[in-house]
């Protein structure tokens, strides 16, 4: 991968100046490279990454394994594409083992995430079963800890 | 009370020990070590935590109980892989039965190579700005270091031609260290041979501490133990502090043809026993399964390195790129301070511990040393803040 993209995935609010001695070249490149990959759908978007426990954030957030039917043309693509057009899916993969489909949902609270499974996916054909898991705590997210700083336990000044 | 002017305890202090000085930078580091919140660039460890997974086997070693000594030599498992790891990394052949010595630490294969081979008077070069700790291990071997300097002409690589001007019938050992701590300075494959070359025609012995040799950037990695004709005079020392972020397991080894295997071997079984058996778990892991890490981390330092070279460049500090280790060295002599001062000042007065070149030898003088051993957002509130110190010169 670009080192450009691994370092934007780490920090994304890196100013394109730092970014550019980092990577020993020009702005002027950095930014055009940026440009470019958000034109080609390379770099989907922004977004900051916030610890649910430190801000008063009460949504729901729910893990859902999804077992659904296969069709003779495209497979498992159409009934995912349409799933994953609902505004409580926040991210949706296609799986290997037990189950098909795995959804993060959200919700403003446990009975509209409940609501939506019930009423929402349970009830689309083709979709065999659901088993939904609350998430209590989020510990660790996109290779971020949400707790417990790193601590630089070093001494000051060493040869 | 005596009349003499030492005090009892003092005078039975070995007279070889007093004459050599505490760390040259002792002082600086004291008044560092006294000072809170403040951004460090003098770190000569990685501020990367050992990889978890190395972690674990140490704590697995607990677990299971091998808590006891090892082999002497150390663990045949962790020997084998150094073997392993020997002849892929360096395209060095060595057997782990007699010719590779796991020490705790580089330090201690430091040591021991020199009380090994070093009769009292023998001469022993080795070049400047170095690591703080070979004109004194040198001297409690009774040896007399002589430093070969290093300039910036010559990207601090070390040439044939400043030892030609220090070599003498008495001349015993060349004690070198490259990748370099503290200017980063790493040698070409001209450089290795031309040294290969030198130590054959004057018949030394060559010790290569290479501990940062995993950390090298561009220009590949050249290594004195791939040079086949010195094979019989090369003493190698790594380590896995600096590759593996693994400091605090103080665990290094020592490649060596057999009869110098053994003398060693002879100080490490007396005064050490065996490296941490727990440590030397940890070392199998990291050379088994530990090549991502490298990889990893030496991503980030490479990209620390630039931003750091570009940044002092930038402000008008003259710094080489060094290709190698954790350390920039940039030269100060256009502010009219001395290393000392500037890096007295920058301390005092904007909290920015960088150590003077001085503390790693006289030829240090004009230049800072800058370790990259730190976060990028630190790096880049400490060059901003040397952007307004420089303003205030």
């Amino acid at each position: 991968m670009d080192p450009l993209l691994e370092m934007l995935k780490k920090n994304a609010r890196e100013s394109d100046a730092v970014l550019a001695k980092e990577l020993g070249t020009t702005e002027a490149d950095v930014k055009a490279r940026i440009a470019a990959y958000e034109k080609e759908g390379v770099i989907r978007g922004f977004r900051a990454l916030i610890n649910p426990a430190r801000i008063d954030d009460t949504t729901v957030h729910a893990v859902i394994e999804l077992r659904i039917r296969p069709e003779r043309e495209g497979g498992f693509d159409r009934l995912a594409a349409r799933i994953s057009k609902c505004p409580q899916v926040e991210s949706m993969f296609l799986m290997s083992g037990g189950f098909d489909l795995l959804l993060f949902v959200k919700g403003k609270n446990l009975q509209e995430v409940a609501h939506f499974v019930s009423a929402n996916l349970a009830t689309i054909d083709g979709v065999l079963s659901t088993a939904t898991h609350f998430m209590l705590k989020t510990y660790k997210d996109q290779d971020i800890l949400m707790e417990g700083e790193h601590h630089d336990d070093r001494l000051q000044v060493s040869p | 009370m005596t009349t003499d002017s030492k005090s009892v305890p003092d005078q039975f202090v070995a007279p070889h020990l007093r004459d050599i000085p505490k760390s040259g930078i002792r002082d600086f580091f004291d008044i560092v070590a006294s000072r809170r919140d403040i951004i460090s660039l003098g770190i000569g460890e990685p501020d990367f935590q050992t990889p978890w997974h190395i972690r674990e086997r140490a704590m697995s070693a607990i677990e299971r109980g091998f808590t006891r000594y090892t082999s002497n030599l150390g663990m045949p498992e962790l020997r084998q892989a150094l073997t392993t790891y020997m002849k892929h990394a360096f395209h060095a052949t060595y057997d782990w039965k007699s010719e590779i010595l796991v020490t705790v630490g580089v330090s201690e294969a430091l040591d021991i190579a020199l009380r090994a081979v070093l009769s009292p008077g023998d001469e022993v070069l080795y070049h400047e700005p170095c690591f703080v700790a070979y004109a004194p291990l040198i001297r409690m071997a009774h040896g007399v270091p002589v430093a070969v300097d290093t300039f910036r002409k010559d990207d601090f690589r070390l040439t044939v031609e400043e030892l030609e001007k220090k070599v003498t019938p008495r001349t015993r050992i060349l004690l070198i260290n490259f990748p370099n701590n503290p200017t980063g300075a790493c040698l070409t494959k001209a450089d290795t041979e031309a040294l290969a070359d030198f130590v054959i025609k004057h018949n030394l012995l060559l010790i290569s501490d290479e501990v940062y040799s995993e950390l090298t950037y561009e220009g590949g990695r050249h290594t004195m133990a791939s040079i086949h004709r010195i094979r019989d005079r090369l003493i190698f020392m790594n380590g896995f502090s600096k590759a593996w972020a693994m400091t605090g397991f103080r665990l290094g080894y020592v490649c060596a043809p057999a009869p110098l295997t053994d003398a060693m071997m002879k100080i490490h079984q007396y005064c050490m026993m065996s490296a941490p058996t727990v440590s030397q778990h940890a070392g199998i892991e990291a050379l088994t399964s530990g090549d991502a890490d490298i990889t990893e981390m030496r991503d980030s330092y490479h990209q620390r390195r630039n931003f750091l070279v570009a940044s002092l460049n930038e402000m008008g500090l003259d710094c080489f790129m060094p290709r190698g280790a954790f350390y920039v060295f940039p030269s100060i002599q256009s502010t009219g301070l001395t290393a000392h001062e500037f890096a007295m000042r920058f301390l005092n007065e904007y909290s920015v511990a960088c150590v003077p070149g001085t503390a790693f030898g006289a030829c240090g003088a004009g230049y800072l040393r800058c370790a990259y051993a730190t976060g990028i957002d630190q790096l880049k509130e400490a060059m901003t803040r040397m952007q307004t110190f420089l303003k205030t010169l």
